[in-house]
């Protein structure tokens, strides 16, 4: 009988742990956007984080949408010689990427990128005592650290997302006039006429909730970091999971609410 | 005046404070001692209101530290971590001066970096140091910086976390002295947690010895070799023999 229930017993566990851990981190992002409403403001690390999140990450996303913008052309290509419909190469590599890979991939790559170094920087603040001194200098952590940092990600990434769509869809434009032989006109022309700004829209917004994940949980887990550099890097590398993941999920959820019909 | 009144703190089964009761007379220098992991910090970390305590009082002035505006309760302390916890994206004068950057103590920022100058200059820093980060100081001037943030807004009550732990005996000479002076100049309470005795000896008016979670003898330095206490002569003459259980 105790080989039946003992299994049970640790599934159990495991599913209040997951639904406590679910809890908290909603607790968390609810505190955190609540700060939003109350002063003082910190615009100085606002803006430092913008800068980390935001522009300093530009280089690593343009270069992911240049290279899966080619990469897209020639599988469309591919892909629509089966059907004599190499034609809308244009067209899909458009839409694919505004839509579902501009945002996703570049959520993914700001996941690996800043949700790793919030989670590290504000972990090693905490076993340092630094968080605790924050407090003691009547500083608020989640005002001063977190709020900063989850609002810049949700301004920058959709910015991050808008400018990477572009780079896509010229990296589309380079492989389909350079390898496809497709005219530089035509391809252009195909682009315009087929995409629609709800298409670039529903990107940018699933781009500002990735961002919001992305340092929520990059601060979450750094301020749930346990002692030393083991707990520190614990904390990072369960700060990138759940941002990937959470990302993945949630682009369902919002494709799913989006375009289902 | 501080005063702890059967102060209770558990973590999970692990029972840390057991019914501490503590007075500290306002301008009076206090030093706790205690073996690793008897709950020193935490009790600290308790008055700041860092860590909840789970029963008993924490009263400062004869008023509840849970109660009441928790940033005019906090603007009337300073700080000295055991590392010193410097911020390490701020240069050393920002570090001082971060309580007169920003909140209610706020100042024009010249006028915050002068008083950030004249406080590092205070603890033997010089001006040029000031524009430094904390991870081109040693250890000893960390420390000093962490004093100098400590006293930045001239606070009433300064506590001071293990403030000579990883420093050589004469730094730590210097810096119980700086301690000491500060103390005395700026009239404030204090409280210090250390092993050192040599610390204990220059720093504090009061000694408290903690163990198993409760204060087993409190009373003047100046009573403390004489005191009979088996724990606290066990502690001050660092014998592996006695009443306090020596792990090895």
């Amino acid at each position: 009988m105790s080989a039946i229930t003992r299994p049970l017993g640790r599934l159990g566990r495991q599913v209040l742990a997951a639904l406590a851990m679910v809890g908290r981190v909603a607790i968390f992002a609810a505190n955190t956007v609540t700060h939003l409403a109350r002063p003082p403001f910190y615009g100085r690390e606002f803006l430092q984080a913008l800068m980390q999140i935001g522009w300093l990450s530009l280089p690593v996303v343009g270069m992911t949408a240049l290279f899966t913008g080619g990469a897209l052309a020639l599988q469309i290509y591919a892909g629509g010689a089966r059907f004599n419909a190499e034609t809308v190469v244009p067209s899909i590599v458009a839409i694919g990427l505004t839509r579902e890979l501009g945002p996703v991939l570049g959520g993914l790559m700001v996941a690996a990128r800043v949700a790793s170094s919030i989670a590290a920087e504000i972990g090693t603040m905490k076993v340092t005592e630094q968080i605790d001194a924050l407090v003691t200098l009547s500083t608020n952590p989640m005002k001063y650290l977190t709020l900063p940092r989850v609002l810049a990600a949700t301004l920058a990434v959709p910015v991050l997302v808008g400018v990477g769509d572009v780079i896509g869809i010229m990296g589309g434009f380079l492989v389909g006039v350079g390898r496809l032989d497709f005219g530089a006109g035509t391809y252009l022309h195909n682009t315009i006429d087929f995409l629609e700004t709800w298409d670039v829209v529903s990107g940018l917004i699933k781009g500002a909730v990735f961002g919001f994940i992305v340092a929520l949980m990059g601060c979450y887990y750094g301020m749930q970091s346990g002692r030393g550099a083991q707990g520190v890097g614990r904390a990072t590398k369960a700060a990138v999971v759940a941002a990937s993941v959470l990302i993945l999920a949630s682009n369902y959820i919002l494709t799913e609410l989006f375009f289902s019909a | 005046m501080i005063e702890l009144k059967d102060v209770h703190k558990a973590f999970g089964t692990n029972k840390v404070l057991q019914g501490v009761d503590l007075t500290i007379p306002t301008g009076t220098s206090m030093v706790i001692i205690g073996g690793s992991g008897t709950g020193k910090s935490v009790a600290l970390k308790c008055i700041l209101g860092l860590i909840r305590h789970d029963a008993g009082e924490i009263l400062l002035d004869g008023k509840d530290v849970t109660k009441g505006d928790r940033d005019a309760f906090l603007a009337r302390f300073g700080m000295l971590f055991q590392g010193g916890a410097l911020f390490d994206s701020l240069p050393v004068w920002q570090n001082v001066a971060f309580r007169l950057l920003r909140g209610s103590l706020k100042r024009p920022k010249d006028e915050a970096r002068e008083i950030a100058i004249e406080k590092l200059r205070r603890v033997g820093l010089k001006p040029e140091q000031a524009d430094k980060f904390p991870a081109e100081l040693s250890g000893g001037m960390q420390k000093r910086v962490g004093l100098a943030r400590a006293i930045a807004a001239e606070p009433e009550i300064i506590f001071f976390d293990e403030p000579t732990t990883g420093l050589d005996p004469i730094m730590s000479g210097v810096i119980n002295d700086l301690i000491r002076e500060i103390v005395v100049e700026m009239g404030a309470t204090a409280m210090t947690i250390t092993h050192d005795m040599t610390s204990v000896r220059a720093i504090a008016d009061n000694v408290a010895m903690l163990h198993d979670g409760v204060i087993k003898w409190t009373g003047p330095v100046a009573e403390m070799d004489a005191s009979g206490d088996p724990y606290l002569d066990q502690f001050i003459h660092g014998r592996a023999e006695g009443p306090i259980e020596a792990v090895r």
